[in-house]
């Protein structure tokens, strides 16, 4: 049985795998300039100086790793939240660090921090929000050494709230021009010329894969409600901590350099527990694969179905991924 | 004198502010099915989760084993001490994933997967609780009484010295009732396992315990502690229930046998 089992398991990797790339290498071909195929080896090995060298390593490349990792940071954090609240309706957005991070940028857009800082502006008061707001979550639910996740939830969605109505508030008085650039930062996008972000998300997101591997079977056992998993001798609390700080990190992290990414969060984190079930040893990893290859697709439809316009991808990734969810729901008969 | 697997000394517990047991002392003895009786929010529950550390101890000491159970680490309790839970939760994991878990507080630091021996255990204990043919079932999708089962196979996976079940059979059908302490019975004749228990049902409670612990809901000591005879007595229950009964004797076990005896009975 357990040979069977963890047989499963390499099939399914080995699938997500090969899918993730053939994503990966449609996302690399396709784009105004189409790059066929059989030439991506040739430009590999002698092709430096040409410009399609230059598109695939300074367009292609950079814009490709965001997507996965960024992809794979929000299920990933997705995946944890649900487990560790038991609930299947949070997802990262909804303990409020997006509402901090579009608070942070909102700011910084208004009164012209990236004129000082340069373009690093925006990732960095994203950032900052983001962890402001995680330090407030964090703090108000610790009460005597224990964190009380229900209160952890809502206060989460109550600062939400007050960051998006500020926000509401700084475009209603903003000029034209700035509500503009808020607008399409809070749509999120995947267009990121610093290759140094783009490398701090790859390791952000690798990192977060890793240490939530720490606590794979605590998440099994926290299925079960966090007194049966005290009786099965889980440190329940150091567990969560852990888990939180992992999950906001990585949504931090994403948020502020991709800003708002819809449903990604949500929606494959439900999607894979319908196709591996619920045991987390399985689920993180093919959970952060699909993410990647998930918001892959969604950056290549994106950037290609009005070209050479592009839409934001958080707006593909809400239609299109609420449409396959409602659609796979309505097929097979799960209970979340 | 027979060894006391579990010595709980002058406790007293609650909730918040609200104390709900007071000094209460008691035995569990090695090899004994002891029942927690007493009426609703008298405590039974309380004075379980006492003992797994969910509700702490305001005053007096819990030893197991001669140790106390704070200092004991959470996952060396769990492989001595397994818990049964009044109601388990309905996940979307089969009913052998569920009762694998079982197996967690035995994994070493960086243990990934069940080794052989786990999985043999768990094949064991399904077979003894008889939920061997539900394994590939979702948790969810199984009945209660077969959840129940399932939340005992997983407490034996554990293989513990002391079984703590919380009302195993409040809400279940007679079947399962007598199919669930039936097992309970048999484990403790044929495993030795040790068993504190709540029940509410006062009639199961006489028929499959050795002793009983009648706890008042008033002052929130315990009321007496011994033999079903020598606890159930007319003026006990009437005392605690405060409800008139007749005790007579099931005329199988000769255990005491509780009927009510109020005006209004059509």
């Amino acid at each position: 049985m357990k040979n069977r089992k963890v047989k499963n398991w390499f099939l399914m990797l080995l699938l997500l795998s090969l899918f993730l790339l053939m994503v990966c290498v449609l996302a690399i071909c396709t784009g105004s300039a189409g790059i066929p195929v059989q030439k991506i080896p040739e430009i590999l090995i002698n092709g430096k100086g040409t410009v399609e060298h230059s598109i695939l390593f300074s367009i292609r490349l950079p814009r490709l790793m965001l997507a996965l990792s960024i992809g794979g940071a929000l299920s990933l954090a997705g995946v944890l939240l649900q487990g560790m609240f038991r609930n299947p309706l949070v997802e990262p957005y909804t303990l409020g660090i997006s509402g901090g991070a579009s608070l942070g940028v909102c700011l910084n857009i208004i009164f012209k921090w990236y004129v000082v800082l340069g373009v690093i502006a925006y990732p960095l008061s994203g950032f900052l929000g983001a962890v402001l707001v995680i330090a407030i979550v964090y703090s108000i639910s610790m009460k005597k050494g224990d964190l009380k996740t229900n209160n952890m939830l809502l206060i989460g969605v109550m600062i939400s709230f007050v960051s998006s109505s500020v926000v509401m508030l700084l475009m209603a008085i903003s000029h034209s021009e700035d509500l503009h650039s808020i607008i399409f930062w809070i749509m999120g996008s995947l267009d990121e010329p610093n290759m140094i972000l783009v490398k701090i998300a790859v390791t952000v997101s690798i990192a977060g894969l890793i240490l939530s591997y720490f606590f794979c079977l605590d998440l099994n056992a926290l299925a079960l409600g966090e007194e049966e998993a005290i009786h099965l001798g889980i440190q329940t609390e150091r567990t969560k901590r852990c888990l939180f700080i992992i999950a906001s990190t990585l949504t931090g992290m994403s948020v502020s350099v991709a800003g708002i990414i819809m449903f990604v969060g949500l929606i494959v984190p439900h999607f894979m527990r319908m196709f591996v079930g619920q045991d987390h040893r399985i689920l993180l990893i093919s959970s952060f694969l699909a993410g990647a290859a998930f918001l892959t697709v969604c950056d290549v439809i994106s950037r290609t179905i009005v070209a050479p316009l592009e839409l934001p991808v958080g707006v593909i990734t809400g239609i299109i991924g609420g449409v396959i969810f409602i659609y796979v729901l309505s097929r097979k008969q799960v209970l979340l | 004198m027979t060894k006391a697997i579990l010595e709980i000394d002058k406790l007293s517990c609650g909730y918040g502010t609200k104390t709900i047991i007071r000094d209460v002392s008691l035995k569990v003895v090695d090899g004994e099915i002891l029942s927690i009786i007493g009426p609703n929010g008298s405590g039974k529950t309380t004075l379980l989760k006492s003992i797994t550390n969910i509700v702490k101890s305001e005053k007096g000491k819990i030893l197991f084993q001669g140790r106390m159970i704070q200092s004991i680490p959470r996952n060396e309790l769990a492989r001595k001490v397994a818990v049964v839970g009044q109601a388990v939760e309905p996940a979307m994991m089969t009913v052998q994933e569920y009762i694998l878990l079982g197996r967690l507080p035995y994994f070493r630091k960086y243990q990934f997967m069940e080794t052989r021996k786990d999985i043999l255990l768990a094949q064991r204990y399904m077979t003894l609780t008889d939920t061997d043919k539900l394994k590939d079932q979702l948790m969810s999708e199984v009945s209660s009484g077969e959840r129940q089962l399932a939340s005992i196979a997983r407490a034996l996976v554990q293989e513990p010295a002391l079984l703590l079940l919380d009302e195993p059979t409040s809400h279940l059908d007679i079947t399962h009732q007598a199919q669930i302490l039936g097992l309970i019975h048999r484990l403790n004749q044929e495993l030795g396992l040790t068993v504190l228990m709540v029940v509410h049902d006062l009639n199961l409670a006489s028929e499959y315990s050795h002793r009983l612990v009648l706890l008042n809901k008033k002052d929130g000591h315990i009321y007496r502690t011994g033999t079903p005879e020598e606890v159930l007595t007319e003026n006990a229950v009437r005392d605690i229930y405060d409800t008139p009964v007749i005790i007579g004797k099931n005329p199988l076990s000769g255990k005491p046998c509780i009927f009510l005896a109020t005006q209004n009975i059509i």
